[in-house]
């Protein structure tokens, strides 16, 4: 039976990792690679960086980061973050990461998305949705730049729209929960979830394990991105992973069975 | 030598990276002379069916590819690596079916999306194997091992025997599969953490 991910995002920033993590005894909590190997080790399904990098020439440090992350681990990298051109897709893929994450480029240019989906497979392209409730209370809206910046379009059309387009996965961020540690939102990631036929990450707000439960249960979700509850010694993978077993939810055992 | 036949699909490095780490010497080529000099041979592969078949007769591997299977020498595809092996593929094909290798008999089907079942399509995650048979290739791993598999596409063999592994995904579809010399795997064992290493690592001691 296929099982449900946890996928660990670290927060990328010039080749560190934004605030360090602390799980467990770095030589330097704020290298991404060292960060991707503990992950590994506790078995964490997936990993994701988001490259949250401002300027253009900073962004070869990325490449440099997925090389060597590819080189030490062996399970599925995810990259996100700035990815605006077909190049940009191969230079990440070529070095190493089996999806990318496109948000902005994707809303800016949706034809990016079946340009990007027929050259490289939908397998690996990712399409990432910053969702905040709509003003009025019916629905949620698309944003972009982190939140800042509306479009317009309605998440679950969009959802419909970007699936059709070739996206392969969904990266689901509820803007209004993320950061908050209130668990995530449960109505969006399920009108989502049901409203497509691919893969739906739900992200934004997890705060402890039964928030992890209730995304995967009540919301429906394939798989649960969760930050800083990993990556402050808060929980570890495999206390999520007894817990999610215990609750019913088919997870990998962290030893092969 | 391990040679990865490089046809510009997808994600090589993984496949090489994880052989050197363990302790194999792999290379990732097109030329027809190191496929042919190689003493295992590794067909990967990710994306659409039809890029990768027009990719495979535009390089001139087809038959590099035939010789390499005919050889008796070890061959490993993964992922639509296994799929091209078959004779035909019905992605994208609208009715139409495309034409694979033909090395193994049978055809490619696509998964129906049943979300209601929770069954998305494409299969993305860690599922688990059964096995059909014993093979050095599965040397000390266990039944209900997980994998990690990405696809939205099965292979059907017509013969049953080919079938290694079996996988649970609303059917129990071909997971892997071993005939004589030939041997390929749905999931991705570059992708698979230790398990999927140890995989590689047998497959490396096949001779």
């Amino acid at each position: 039976m296929l099982t449900k991910r946890i996928i660990p995002c670290l927060d990328v920033k010039n080749g560190r990792v934004v605030k360090g993590v602390s799980f467990v005894e770095l030589r330097d909590a704020g290298d991404p690679v060292e960060a991707a190997v503990a992950y590994d080790a506790q078995g964490a399904d997936e990993l994701v960086f988001l490259d949250i990098t401002a300027s253009h020439e900073e962004r070869k440090t990325i490449i440099d980061i997925v090389e060597r992350t590819a080189a030490n681990i062996f399970m599925p990298l995810t990259i996100g973050g700035g990815i605006n051109t077909i190049d940009d897709i191969r230079a990440l893929l070529h070095a190493g990461a089996d999806k990318v994450s496109i948000n902005t480029a994707a809303v800016n240019n949706p034809d990016f998305i079946r340009e990007a989906s027929e050259r490289f497979g939908s397998q690996c392209i990712v399409v990432a949705i910053d969702a905040k409730k709509k003003k009025d209370g019916a629905g949620w809206e698309v944003f972009t730049h982190g939140g800042r910046t509306e479009t317009g379009l309605d998440v679950i059309e969009w959802a419909r729209r970007v699936t059709k387009l070739g996206a392969g996965e969904l990266l689901l961020t509820s803007m209004d929960e993320d950061g908050q540690k209130n668990g995530y939102d449960l109505a969006l990631t399920r009108a989502v979830s049901e409203a497509v036929s691919v893969p739906v990450i739900a992200s934004g707000g997890a705060g402890n394990l039964t928030h992890l439960r209730d995304a995967l249960i009540e919301g429906k979700a394939d798989a649960v991105l969760a930050a800083s509850i990993f990556h402050f010694k808060e929980h570890t993978i495999k206390e999520a992973k007894e817990y999610l077993t215990g609750e019913g939810i088919p997870m990998r055992p962290n030893t092969p069975a | 030598m391990i040679a990865i036949i490089d046809y510009d699909m997808g994600n090589l490095r993984s496949v090489q990276k994880a052989f050197e780490h363990i302790g194999a010497e792999a290379t990732v080529t097109r030329e027809a002379k190191v496929i042919a000099n190689a003493s295992h041979i590794v067909l990967p592969g990710v994306g659409a069916f039809k890029e990768c078949m027009k990719n495979l007769e535009a390089y001139d591997l087809i038959d590099p590819i035939l010789k390499a299977t005919a050889s008796g020498k070890p061959f490993l595809g993964i992922c639509l690596g296994l799929q091209l092996l078959f004779e035909e593929s019905e992605e994208h094909g609208f009715g139409e079916t495309l034409k694979g290798l033909g090395i193994i008999k049978g055809r490619v089907k696509g998964f129906t999306p049943t979300p209601g079942k929770g069954l998305k399509v494409p299969h993305m995650g860690w599922n688990s194997i059964k096995k059909k048979k014993d093979s050095q290739l599965l040397k000390d791993i266990d039944d209900d091992s997980f994998f990690y598999f990405v696809h939205s596409y099965y292979a059907l063999p017509t013969d049953e025997a080919v079938t290694l592994t079996t996988t649970d995904y609303g059917i129990d579809f071909t997971s892997s599969i071993e005939s004589d010399n030939i041997m390929a795997c749905q999931f991705h064992p570059e992708k698979s953490q230790d398990v999927g290493l140890k995989l590689l690592k047998n497959f490396k001691d096949l001779d």
